[in-house]
């Protein structure tokens, strides 16, 4: 029989631990098959963060490094200067990157370091069980905002792909989402192009995909895409924001 | 072989280099900023990675990523800075990585000052970091030994896959003194445990210090714990000097142990019959050496650039079996021969 | 023989470099040399100083406390570290920008107005150097040939060309 659909080689044949539903499963397949696609495996070095994904390291195929929370971006620093040839990708979730990691977040872009961000937003803390993240929207229940996200006391989310996009040293800052195939495709070409770039030597590249975490959203997994859908995406505007190959090819 | 004249850090960092040192990061802080600007201007040119990080956090976290692919790495910063490096160093001990990681103390707590200070003895041997580990701790006292240290831990880093720190100071950072250059011999330890690209030819290698199941991060401390046996067996240093015949013992580590070693001088002119007993390495802290030392000794003086640190590892080493007295200035102040004879002469110093 | 000497005024008058001499032409000459600079924010600007040690047996402290020889190049290192000069030692003081004395008489103090004799001689910026002749004279710490060593080994190579001229500093202090 033709094999019409299969495991990723860049992915490791082992079960998962994400809760049902959860999208981590398809950005993790997508990142895979742009490394099976461009043969890069041995040549790539993931770093994971922590929070949902930080068992990360036992699902991809290349060589891993776990950093501490928020420092995935530092420790893709030194491994990818340490051996440039290499491609290093850092996994990230809201928290990581953009609460305590923030500052390595900004400076690991203006520096133009040559790696990839996978910037993973559902707008919560999802391994500790659900509490405000930084791009936890206005209004919305978490653990640590039970009455909702209120803007005068916690302050407002952060658009990381816009704020990233003013920095010199980005080559490629685009949000994406995995909520529809369409959206998949779309999602896989980005982190394509970001593995490109880093090929080329443009700079940094940070693929920003909205997910869902149904489980501390509490809802089904049907619910917590209508709702992607319908408050994150109006907040978090898909699209190219920053995209310096563009300019070359003209 | 040409002596040269070099201040501390300076000195240090060339010696990094000439060990096959390939990345560097580093942030600004004094009193160790030398070593930052030496490599920003040599690291290149001898075909490595100088990088200026934008905190000693993301530095060690650098740090962490460079070790990871199996390259010779190394940090540097002074007193608040490897404060902000422990969470990183502790992620490095437990991912078993080697790195050597250089600390030129200034006074503390807090911002405290930027002169001398020995004050950071309890961090480095016992608490640089959360959870159960070890870093090999190396105490210079001389820009010489800043060079034949930085050395020696790059090495040992790597043999045992942990990091090593120079635990050096304002002083002999910033000091000159003659020193030349030995020739090294390059170790080839191949890392076959690196996160560098399994080049489709092995399983994947994983850096990693996160084990939930208490029995697999048990056994992974254990096993950690037995390497850190064989190095209190192999790896302790310490000099001696005129402590055979000494009533009175000084124990003093780095810079302090220059000025213990006059102040023992002049006690000798006076017939007061003092020796030093000087730990190269401090963790391990070299407990057969000082026991030895002190054998024959009436008074134990414990001297340092602290509010008394390392007493604790002296009163342990030797089970208390001689009285240890401890004299110290803190907060930058360099206490001087005159004073520590003083000190001397106080405890009876029976001629 | 141990020489312990004190090095002091602003930054940017040289004194740190003098001391670098002094000491490198100690390592040429065989012996033990250290130096140990004042260091922080008085280095940008402020005063600066340097200890220096010169001896025939290894050094313990290399921080001193009460010199030998002072060299000193403003009013505040003057105040500062007269007193603390050992009895029967040298001071060598820049009277151009020094306004104080002293009355200690255990001590050979020379008063040079090192600063108005380098703008004589167009050594602007040389009255460190000038200082240091009158220092290696007085206290026959070094011969002329073996401060010469020591100065070619502290000059860095880009500014090479102004060897000669510390070497006519050097003379001219040797000389006052």
């Amino acid at each position: 029989m033709a094999v019409v659909f299969d495991r990723p080689k860049a992915l490791c044949d082992v079960p998962m631990h994400y809760c049902p539903g959860c999208t981590h499963g398809i950005i993790h397949r997508l990142v895979a098959e742009v490394i099976d696609e461009m043969g890069i495996e041995g040549d790539t070095i993931g770093v994971c963060p922590v929070g949902c994904s930080v068992m990360a390291y036992d699902y991809f195929g290349c060589d891993m490094i776990e950093a501490p929370h928020g420092r995935a971006p530092a420790v893709a620093t030194g491994a990818k200067r340490a051996k440039p040839d290499s491609f290093v990708f850092t996994y990230q979730g809201d928290g990581d990157l953009a609460a305590i990691g923030t500052a390595e977040t900004v400076h690991v872009a203006t520096r133009g370091e040559n790696i990839v961000v996978i910037f993973v937003n559902n707008t919560t803390y999802g391994m500790t069980g659900g509490q405000m993240a930084p791009t936890t929207l206005p209004g919305q229940i978490t653990q640590t905002t039970p009455f909702g996200r209120d803007t005068s006391v916690q302050g407002f989310p952060i658009r990381v792909c816009e704020m990233l996009s003013t920095l010199d040293g980005t080559a490629l800052a685009q949000r994406v989402s995995v909520d529809t195939v369409p959206h998949i495709r779309e999602a896989k070409k980005a982190i394509r192009k970001g593995f490109e770039n880093q090929k080329e030597k443009r700079g940094f590249s940070i693929i920003e995909v909205l997910s869902t975490c149904p489980t501390n959203w509490g809802m089904s997994p049907v619910e917590a895409l209508d709702r992607l859908r319908a408050e994150m995406m109006p907040y978090y505007p898909l699209g190219v924001y920053k995209d310096t190959s563009v300019k070359e090819e003209k | 072989m040409e002596r040269s004249l070099m201040k501390g850090n300076e000195a240090l960092a060339e010696a990094a280099l000439r060990a096959g040192c390939k990345c560097f990061f580093g942030y600004p802080i004094t009193p160790q900023t030398e070593i930052s600007a030496y490599l920003a201007k040599k690291m290149a040119k001898a075909g490595g990675l100088f990088l200026q990080a934008e905190s000693e956090v993301a530095a060690i976290n650098m740090v962490l990523g460079a070790s990871g692919t199996g390259t010779r790495v190394m940090t540097s910063s002074s007193s608040p800075g490897i404060s902000l490096k422990s969470e990183g160093i502790s992620y490095i001990a437990g991912s078993d990585l080697p790195c050597v990681i250089i600390n030129v103390q200034r006074g503390g707590p807090g911002l405290g000052g930027i002169q001398p200070s020995q004050a950071d003895y309890w961090q480095a041997t016992k608490g640089l970091g959360h959870g159960d580990f070890h870093v090999i701790v190396y105490a210079p006292a001389s820009v010489q030994e800043m060079v034949d240290m930085v050395i020696n831990a790059f090495d040992k880093a790597d043999e045992y896959r942990m990091p090593a720190m120079i635990l050096a100071d304002g002083l002999l950072g910033q000091m000159m003194e003659p020193v030349t250059f030995p020739e090294i011999k390059q170790k080839n330890s191949e890392k076959t445990w690196a996160a560098d690209g399994h080049k489709n030819k092995r399983k994947h290698n994983i850096i990693n210090s996160l084990y939930l199941q208490p029995d697999v991060l048990e056994n992974s401390v254990v096993e950690r714990y037995k390497r850190y046996d064989t190095i209190q067996e192999n790896e302790t240093d310490a000099e001696n000097y005129l402590c055979e015949d000494a009533d009175i013992v000084l124990c003093a580590f780095g810079a302090t142990a220059r000025v213990a070693k006059s102040a023992v001088n002049q006690a000798r002119e006076k017939g007061i019959k003092a020796g030093l007993f000087r730990p190269k390495t401090l963790w391990p802290f070299p407990v057969n050496e000082i026991n030895e030392a002190v054998k024959n000794a009436k008074t134990v003086l414990t001297v340092e650039m602290s509010m008394g640190q390392m007493i604790d590892d002296v009163k342990l080493a030797i089970n208390c079996s001689k009285p240890v007295e401890f004299f110290g200035r803190t907060g930058g102040i360099i206490p001087t021969p005159t004073e520590i004879l003083a000190e001397i002469e106080k405890l009876g110093g029976a001629k | 023989m141990t020489h312990e000497i004190i090095l002091a005024g602003f930054g940017g008058q040289g004194v740190l470099f003098a001391g670098k001499v002094l000491s490198y032409a100690g390592l040429l000459d065989g012996k033990e040399v250290s130096w140990l600079p004042s260091y922080g924010p008085e280095m940008r600007g402020g005063t600066a100083n340097c200890s220096v040690c010169v001896s025939d047996e290894p050094i313990g402290s290399p921080l001193i406390l009460q010199p030998n020889v002072l060299l000193a190049m403003n009013t505040p290192s003057f105040d500062k570290f007269i007193d603390t000069v050992k009895a029967g030692g040298t001071a060598v003081v820049d009277s151009s920008m020094v306004d104080s004395t002293t009355d200690r008489e255990d001590i050979k103090v020379f008063y040079v107005p090192a600063t108005e004799l380098a703008s004589e001689n167009d050594l602007n910026g040389m009255a460190n150097i000038i200082l240091l002749g009158k220092i290696i004279k007085e206290t026959e710490m070094f011969t002329l040939d073996e401060i010469k060593a020591g100065l070619e080994k502290s000059i860095p190579p880009s500014k090479a060309a102004l060897f000669d001229s510390n070497i006519k500093a050097i003379q001219i202090g040797m000389n006052s």
